[in-house]
């Protein structure tokens, strides 16, 4: 710690140690985020700032591009909520556990609260707001409200989430495969029953239409 | 245009009877909204992300607030450095127990005291600082930035260590929180001579923690004097009163929103000190600040259910008649007194027919989080000893363990001082219709008769429940407006805790106005908007709202009735409503449309206020439940795999059918948690702090772990006398049984007694081992 800080200060280097990195997004993040995209450069553009040290970062959500200036550090789950002031994707736990947080990215279902907002530059954000046509609701809301598949709510946007990546690549799932679909996603109210008879409605839905 | 029915209401509904101003309504005989599979009316918000949740809330110029805690289970602050946090970047407030706005004693039960922000923190989460910062990162840093020196004292979290002999005090007057509790009815000594076979267990409960998805917390804002609070709660008008009270403002000045909530189950009863520390760092920033737990400190400081210690001895006849049960609990509601041992026993009590119970219950204080009450608190602990009890007395006696429940239905509440009777009691048809509906006869057959050579073993079980509470009761004021248009507003204090009390209540309306329910527009629980309600808990919001509800539009029907009556020169009295129209019942050919009621359009509105009236004296009013399970376990691994679950409930009237079997799936999936895998870890012989203190760590059901097969059988018994709309509780009672279930099914499967939650696969294949050693014994001596 205090070996990075004099690095930090000392230096003033543009950027930060992959150490440094590690230490400011918290060490839940760091399996998901370095395993995901190690290939990739969204680690190296994280280090393009310091902590503390404003970047621009530019998001296209729900089809239409925004900006915003964040630290480095910012999820993207953030700067949907608390920058964008968006109120479907959750915050449940912050640690890639409960799912609450669940957004296609590029059409696959992501922690949004593991995925930092750099990470997700140039690719395409789609939250529980984006299924709505106007203010049509899309199948998988349909089925998930005809069904009950909610009690308190808070899962439901990361829920229908999920639902939706999964029947994207597989439109037609069995009870078994839907179960592993939705196993990222927490109900502590216990809706799973309901959610399960959602998630087949909605596989029919989204056939019909 | 004109001659089409207003588009609010129903064409085909005919209104009941309404009943002369002052007099009670007459129960429904028959109903046509309530009780159907009405999707939830608020099922748009929460499905498109539209609702606004109390931490979704951001206004502007709103700030950021983190608590310290303290990372000991037992320590004293000797001092606390701030100085380098406040030069942090974004930081705008600091709090401590120095500033002398935040010098508040908080209270617990039985008159124990402690601050704010305490020196000496007795659980590891205690809350010791508070900072405000423009965002939750710099809020953060901010927090790891203030120096704590720590005198770490040593900490007792094992509740029977603390009643031993030289263990550390957690309090001056020692580690009870109050001297053991007893009951007696009858002789248990006597009983148990007139028992043909009397068998003892002991079990044990683990601490399980509510982790409601959305975390504890809320936004406070000030306007001068005036403080307005989104808080994340199950009752707006509880949260306002202790609000008030700590910060000495008027009542009127206090205003708590809480429309939509993440899920409490419980612990969202009472304001935390997050709300009074939110409120204090606005006051000091000028700024709204909104401060929610992390997941983390959601494990820590925002309660639990008690873990308890517990040992039953019953005695029981050949023919299955009850003859004594002596029970004793150890539990510990943590570091204050939080009723750690709460409820425990209210089964023993109260569930079966007995003549001679003694109950004893030990309530100890430990350096761990203050308890909170958990969906039905202590119930499940309790029924986990005593269903398990029931069914090895079933099978030591050769009855069938449905058989052996039925033989002890009592009529009346035996732990209640002059046993007064139930309203209703369904515990006989749950038992009787559930059993049926399940197939328990064939399938205790078959698994009897089946190969037990293989590894997956299939098995059944058993248990039923009572609540103690469910029949709620006043106070409760609703107001319903009727519009000149035609359309309703339906104003109430209480929260939908994800229970559908919206929709039941928009069913109540319907029914008694017409209107479809999914256009009826509902403000609720907000203390400036809305009328008086205690909190959602308890199961009783719907036996409580629901008749205040149809009081208040039987109000507007009264009103608007008389106005027709006017213009059409009719009485009242001969007058109904069908369709939005209101129609003579003598002479069909004198009627008049909702909206050309002149003297509605006149007055603008018609307001409807209704009050909850008071239970019946001398009654007890509970509701039942009887659930079955059937598993299957791998003897070899100790894996177990529920198959499917079966809940009849005698909750009264099924008031909304979807989502009262939501709330039937959510009790037994919560069940399963409690059987299967939820348990606090404290490290108890060394640091004493908690090592599940997040879901990785602290393990709650999944998509993986429950069966799609879960069966809700309503025994549909209005309960008339129980109050105008015959609901009784349903969200408790409908886990109370259910982790008993389980390990009767498991028996059932293995022939092994679980002691204690949750039930892993390794302490079955321990289990499953020491029996094989047994029975290999047993037959090398034969
Ligand atoms: S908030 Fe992202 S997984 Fe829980
Ligand atoms: S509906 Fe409450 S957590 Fe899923």
């Amino acid at each position: 710690m205090e070996e990075d800080q004099k690095e930090n200060n000392g230096q003033r280097r543009k950027g930060i140690s992959r150490r440094g990195f590690i230490q400011l997004v918290g060490a839940g993040a760091i399996a998901t985020t370095l395993g995901d995209v190690s290939k990739s450069s969204p680690v190296e553009a994280a280090e393009a700032a310091e902590k503390g040290e404003m970047v621009h970062v530019s998001l296209q959500v729900n089809g239409r591009r925004h900006r915003f200036k964040v630290e480095s550090r910012w999820t993207l789950l953030d700067v949907l909520r608390e920058k964008l002031g968006l109120t479907g994707p959750k915050l449940g736990c912050g640690r890639g556990e409960c799912g609450a947080c669940t957004v296609l990215i590029d059409g696959q279902p992501r922690y949004a609260c593991l995925t930092l907002a750099l990470e997700a530059e140039g690719k395409a954000i789609l939250t529980v707001e984006g299924l709505l046509r106007d203010d049509e609701l899309g199948p998988v809301q349909k089925a998930f409200w005809d069904n009950d598949a909610m009690q308190c709510g808070y899962c439901t946007p990361g829920q229908i989430m999920a639902a939706e990546g999964m029947l994207r690549v597989n439109p037609n799932p069995s009870l078994d495969e839907i179960r592993k679909g939705m196993s990222g996603n927490l109900c502590r109210c216990g809706s799973y029953a309901h959610i399960f008879k959602a998630v087949e409605q909605a596989a029919k839905l989204k056939q019909t239409v | 245009m004109s001659q089409q029915n207003p588009p609010f209401y129903s064409d085909e509904q005919t209104v009941p009877e309404t009943p002369d101003p002052g007099s009670a309504p007459k129960s429904w005989s028959r109903t046509s909204m309530v009780g159907r599979r009405q999707p939830r009316v608020d099922g748009y918000e929460l499905v498109s992300g539209k609702a606004v949740f109390p931490s979704d809330i951001s206004l502007p110029g709103m700030l950021y607030g983190s608590v310290l805690r303290s990372p000991h289970p037992n320590a004293i602050v000797k001092n606390l450095d701030t100085r380098a946090a406040e030069q942090m970047p974004g930081v705008r407030a600091i709090l401590t127990g120095k500033n002398p706005e935040a010098n508040i004693v908080w209270s617990y039960p039985g008159d124990v005291k402690s601050m704010l922000f305490e020196s000496h923190c007795r659980f590891e989460g205690e809350a010791i600082a508070a900072v405000a910062a423009e965002n939750s990162y710099q809020a953060g840093d901010a927090l790891r930035a203030i120096k704590v020196e720590f005198e770490v004292l040593p900490a007792t979290v094992d509740e029977l260590k603390a009643l031993q002999a030289g263990a550390p005090r957690i309090h001056d007057g020692g580690n009870r929180t109050k001297p053991p509790e007893s009951y007696q009815r009858g002789e248990v000594s006597r009983g148990f001579t007139q028992a043909d076979v009397i068998l003892e267990h002991t079990y044990r409960t683990e601490c399980e923690i509510h982790t409601p998805l959305e975390r504890h917390g809320c936004v406070a804002k000030w306007n001068r004097d005036r403080l307005t609070v989104w808080q994340s709660t199950q009752g707006v008008y509880r949260i306002q009163s202790q609000v008030s009270s700590i910060l000495g403002m008027p009542l009127s000045k206090v205003r708590i929103i809480g429309q939509y909530m993440g899920g409490g189950f419980g612990s969202k009863l009472q304001a935390d000190k997050e709300t009074i520390i939110a409120a204090l760092l606005a006051k000091k920033t000028g700024r709204p600040v909104k401060l929610f737990m992390s997941r983390e400190e959601t494990f820590i400081a925002a309660g639990n259910r008690p873990p308890t210690n517990m040992r039953l001895k019953a005695g029981v006849k050949k023919d299955g008649t009850l003859t004594a049960l002596d029970f004793t609990c150890v539990a510990t509601g943590g570091a204050y007194p939080a009723g750690g041992t709460s409820g425990v026993d209210w089964q023993i009590k109260d569930l079966y027919q007995c003549p001679n119970v003694r109950t004893e219950l030990s309530d100890v204080y430990t350096n761990a989080c203050p308890s909170r009450p958990f969906r039905a608190p202590g119930h499940p602990q309790g029924s986990w000893a005593l269903e398990q009890m029931m069914d090895a007395l079933a099978e030591e006696i050769g009855m069938d363990p449905v058989a052996l429940r039925l033989k002890n239905i009592p009529a009346v509440s035996q732990a209640r001082s002059g046993n007064p009777p139930y309203t209703s009691t369904g515990l006989r048809q749950c038992l009787i219709e559930g059993a049926k509906s399940f197939g328990w006869r064939e399938a205790r057959r078959a698994i009897a008769s089946s190969d037990k050579d293989r590894n997956w073993r299939k098995g059944v079980g058993v248990a039923s429940g009572t609540w103690v509470a469910g029949a709620g009761g006043p106070p409760s004021t609703i107001i319903v407006k009727l519009f000149p248009d035609g359309s309703v507003n339906l104003n109430m204090g209480a929260s939908d805790i994800g229970t559908g009390t919206r929709t039941v209540m928009a069913l109540v309306v319907s029914e008694e106005l017409g209107v479809r329910p999914d256009l009826i527009d509902i403000d609720n629980a907000d203390t400036a908007t809305t009328q008086y309600a205690t909190p959602s808990g308890g199961s009783k919001t719907v036996p409580t709202e629901s008749p205040a509800v149809r009081a208040a539009a039987i109000h507007v029907k009264q009103q608007l009735l008389a106005m027709a009556a006017e213009e059409l020169k009719e009485k009242a009295a001969s007058l109904t409503m069908k369709g939005g129209t209101i129609l003579s019942l003598n002479d069909p050919s004198k009627k008049i449309k909702v909206t050309d009621v002149a003297g509605l359009k006149k007055q603008g509105i018609i307001v409807g206020i209704g009050y909850r009236n008071p239970n019946p004296a001398n009654r007890a009013t509970n509701p039942f439940a009887a659930q079955f399970c059937e598993v299957e376990v791998n003897i070899k691994t100790g894996e177990v795999r529920i198959l499917r679950f079966l809940s009849a409930n005698d909750s009264g009237r099924v008031m909304s059918r979807l989502t009262y079997d939501s709330q039937v799936i959510g009790g037994i999936t919560m069940g399963i948690g409690f059987a299967m895998m939820e348990a606090r870890i404290l490290d108890r012989n060394q640091t004493g702090k908690i090592v599940s203190g997040n879901w990785h760590d602290y393990k709650i059901p999944t998509a993986m772990d429950v069966p799609a097969d879960i069966v809700s059988v309503p025994i549909d018994l209005p309960d008339n006398e129980a109050n105008t709309t015959g609901a009784k509780g349903l969200g408790e009672p409908v886990t109370i049984p259910t982790a008993a279930v389980i390990a009767n099914a498991i028996y059932n499967a293995t022939g092994i007694r679980l002691a204690s939650t949750p039930v892993s696969p390794v302490m079955l294949r321990r289990a499953l081992a020491a029996k094989a050693k047994e029975t290999s014994q047993k037959d090398e001596l034969k």
